[in-house]
């Protein structure tokens, strides 16, 4: 009885140590050491200054966009496509960065247009849902090729720069419309305190406010919302927008902070959009939370670039961690009996 | 005298915030029906969730035939010979009978003279999708049966069932009582316990607080040992008062399958009057229901307080007075979400809001408030829904709908009087309440607290459509009756112009008046 607080803790705990010993055979089976990996990654992403930067790199997206994620999950929206919506805030700061003088205004501007490209391209899936009940994990989902290969369109096509000769991206954006980064490292920090202040914004709408109160109810049980005669499609609606536009705003953070151009998508997002779904599903509906799981993936992208330089292994090895580490944790949560409710 | 073929030795089980079981003993002899009464919450299920193995006990001892055991899953029950008939048959919808009787079992060739040994009155090679809920039932006896269990425990075994197939039951459990098998009957309803059972258990609060053998049982008795009191007589029902409150003129609502579900409903309402409208299930009760609430779209004119509600939502008709306590309580409050949340359904925009914001002080003291009011047990406004009982959740619903739209700005304390105490400041907001199957799977005392409350608001000038099939209730709230058959409503007349065998033919559209 007196273990209960703690022991949801020592379940996860004992997941991720699980998780570490899986992956740690498919790293034995590379031929590598895998304590001496482990070693690797923890210097690289904790002990290392030069790593913990990489890690708040990788964080800043998944910050933005696991909040909007946890919020979209809580009203029952599954939106799956947010490397899409991602890539879209992406191509919106590009637009802006590249046609619009280069004035410090058009800075916030392109993360306006960014987070705005992003929430539409969302909408398509919001829409259909709200309204015809088409199911948002196909169209979310199939809606992301669609935005990759407008990106290539464009760098390939008409944005390709004037400057880059056999090279696929735009001309670099101009030096008033790069974000400033934390000195020596690519921490665009602007972004970093968007993505925390969002993480607060939306975890004060979803406990204090009535429309976070409805957001609630209408992703707990519909029903009861529909006899409250809350508006369920405006509210799944709003949630689906919203967590296209933080995408959206993860997009234009990328471009705008690191690559200053619009270029590969593989090469603008290094999966975020998914990994960011882990982020969310760890948050377990507390938008707040991701300020801690957002780090924990990130940490695990840094590590597993650090096996990809260090060891020669294929790059998404860290695919394999984090879907390990998802897989395990969502074992414990089902092996546990007594299931944490979902906080305010 | 040989020990009991099932015995139970203090066995307690807490949870958090909550002694489900404490210290309770029972004895189970071979060939007895032994029942296990209680209201909701009393504990019944988690004693038999113990029993079969779901859960573990925190003291105590189960001994079979003298022999201590430990249960640690179904498996191991089953094993011992305790089989459990769950409320909600658990069967592979698309597999026969036959499969679904083979299903775990060895030496299944025998099954059909098994069977028929076993006299199952059901198809073995039919669906089980498409048998009904009694059918299904059958078979879950069958396949206990047929693991050669030694007692069954049936859990609220009516709750599914219609009127003959209650009887079916009984006359089959009869015959399995014969066989020396042991059964225990979990049931709130005292007619069932009294037509069946040899050996009555009482348990209150998770506590037992009493045994009987049928024959020095009485009725009056073990309300009293269920309650913990007696019942106190039935409340009086005013008379209405003068006016119109509610208009309602050819009323016709489609169901979701497009068909027409009501055709054609005409009946005014005055200040304060109560009419039960009766039929059997799926009459277009439910379309009626959600129509007047706002929650379907209808044609034909429907006028509360002389305004007319088309095209109003739920929400806007609340503000006007217009409560509802919907048919299904999973659609009159959240279960993820905790009471004083459940209970700001109707007032998070209004009086629960301060600027942009909730008011959550309020809401955690409103909530306090109403928890004593209506008596929901529960230890506090944070415990969430889906841990209570089926009566209190119905206690939270009607909680927050008798409370009208407008409440008292500061929350009033409770001076120990109990209900009364703030409901005349409160009343003038209420104007009128839809309340369907407001009693529906409620215990007695939850039952009779719920008929109090609604006669209450009617003296206040609340107006009620009470839609129900209890007839009993209809009959003790109602000034006027209606009847519903196939969509049609015939009536409404005054209460005691319609006896009960005219109520019913007319609800089986055998009465052409």
């Amino acid at each position: 009885m007196t273990l209960r607080p703690l022991a949801p803790l020592a379940v996860y705990g004992a997941a991720v140590a699980v998780a570490f010993a899986l992956v740690g055979g498919v790293l034995a089976a590379f031929g590598a050491n895998p304590l001496e990996c482990y070693g690797a990654m923890l210097h690289a992403t904790f002990t290392d200054p030069q790593g913990r930067s990489e890690v708040l790199r990788r964080t800043i997206p998944l910050l933005l966009i696991g909040g909007g994620l946890t919020v979209a999950f809580r009203a029952g929206f599954l939106n799956i496509g947010a490397e899409g919506q991602l890539l879209l805030g992406a191509v919106g700061a590009a637009a802006v960065a590249l046609f619009l003088p280069a004035t410090p205004a058009n800075l916030p501007a392109m993360f306006l247009a960014g987070a705005t490209a992003g929430a539409l391209w969302a909408f398509p899936a919001a829409w259909l849902r709200s309204r015809l009940r088409v199911h948002e994990i196909l169209t979310t989902l199939m809606l992301t090729p669609v935005a990759e290969y407008l990106v290539v369109y464009l760098i390939n096509g008409p944005w390709r720069g004037e400057h880059v000769r056999g090279f696929s991206y735009t001309d670099s954006f101009p030096e008033r419309l790069q974000l400033p980064v934390l000195e020596g490292t690519l921490v665009h920090w602007p972004t970093l305190a968007l993505g925390a202040a969002l993480a607060a914004a939306l975890q004060l709408l979803l406990t204090y406010t009535p429309a976070g109160y409805e957001l609630r109810v209408v992703g707990s049980s519909p029903p009861v919302a529909r006899y409250a005669g809350i508006a369920i499609h405006r509210v799944v609606f709003l949630a689906g927008i919203l967590s296209g536009g933080a995408a959206g705003l993860a997009g234009a953070g990328e471009v705008a902070g690191i690559h200053h151009r619009l270029l590969e998508p593989a090469q603008v997002s290094l999966g975020y959009g998914y990994t960011a779904i882990i982020v969310a599903w760890l948050a377990r509906g507390r938008p707040i939370a991701v300020l801690l799981t957002a780090p924990l993936l990130g940490a695990i992208l840094a590590g597993g670039d650090t096996l990809k330089t260090g060891f020669n292994m294929p790059f998404r090895i860290i695919d394999v961690f984090s879907g390990t580490l998802l897989l395990c944790l969502i074992t414990a949560e089902a092996l546990w009996p007594r299931r944490e409710r979902r906080g305010p | 005298m040989d020990p009991p073929l099932l015995e139970l030795k203090g066995i307690t089980k807490r949870f958090p915030g909550v002694v489900a079981n404490d210290h309770v003993d029972l004895a189970l002899r071979a060939g007895e029906v032994h029942a296990l009464l209680g209201e909701n919450g009393a504990g019944k299920t988690t004693l038999m969730s113990i029993l079969y193995g779901l859960q573990r006990p925190d003291e105590g001892e189960i001994r079979i035939d003298g022999r201590p055991v430990r249960i640690h899953s179904p498996r191991e029950a089953l094993r011992l010979g305790l089989a459990l008939v769950p409320q909600h048959p658990l069967l592979v919808e698309r597999h026969t009978v036959a499969e679904n009787l083979i299903l775990g079992q060895p030496g299944s060739f025998f099954l059909t003279r098994r069977m028929r040994q076993e006299s199952l009155p059901v198809d073995l090679d039919a669906r089980v999708e498409d048998l009904s809920a009694g059918q299904k039932q059958q078979v879950e006896i069958a396949r206990a049966l047929l693991r050669g269990a030694r007692a069954l425990i049936l859990d609220e075994p009516t709750s599914v069932l219609a009127p003959p197939e209650v009887e079916q039951l009984f006359a089959q459990l009869a015959g399995i009582k014969a066989r020396g098998v042991a059964i225990v009957f979990i049931s709130h309803k005292l007619d069932e316990v009294l037509a069946l059972s040899d050996r009555i258990t009482v348990l209150r609060g998770g506590k037992k607080v009493g045994e009987r053998a049928r024959a020095e049982a009485t009725r009056e008795d073990l309300i009293r040992l269920m309650v913990g009191r007696d019942l106190l007589p039935p409340t009086a029902v005013s008379p209405p008062q003068q006016g119109v409150r509610f208009e309602v003129e050819g009323l016709e609502v489609d169901a979701d399958s497009g068909r027409r579900a009501v055709r054609g409903a005409s009946f005014t309402l005055a200040p304060g009057e109560v009419l039960g409208i009766a039929g059997v299930a799926g009459s277009g009760q439910r379309e009626l229901a959600e129509a007047l609430a706002g929650l379907r779209s209808f044609r034909g004119r429907v006028l509360l307080d002389g305004a007319p509600i088309s095209g109003c939502s739920p929400a806007e008709l609340f503000a006007r007075g217009l409560a509802h306590v919907p048919e299904d309580r999973a659609t009159g409050a959240v279960p993820a979400l905790n009471i004083a949340e459940a209970l700001a359904l109707r007032t998070y925009r209004t009086t629960l809001r301060r600027g942009s914001r909730l008011d959550l002080s309020r809401m955690t003291a409103e909530a306090a408030r109403l928890i004593q009011e209506f008596r929901i047990a529960a230890p506090g406004p944070e415990t969430p829904v889906r841990l209570l009982s089926g009566g209190n959740v119905q206690r939270t619903i009607l909680a927050r709908e008798l409370s009208g739209p407008l409440r008292s700005a500061d929350p009033r304390r409770d001076d120990g009087s109990g209900r009364t105490v703030s409901a005349d400041d409160r009343s003038g907001s209420l104007r009128a309440l839809i309340a369907v199957h407001p009693t529906y799977g409620v215990d007695v005392g939850a039952t009779e607290q719920i008929h109090r409350l609604l006669v209450e608001r009617a003296a206040q000038g609340v107006s009620v459509v009470l839609v129900t099939e209890n007839i009993d209730e209809l009959y003790a709230l109602s000034h006027r009756v209606a009847v519903l058959f196939e969509g049609t409503l015939r009536g409404p007349w005054p209460v005691a112009e319609v006896g009960v065998e005219r109520l019913g033919r007319l609800m089986t559209g055998r009465d052409a008046a």
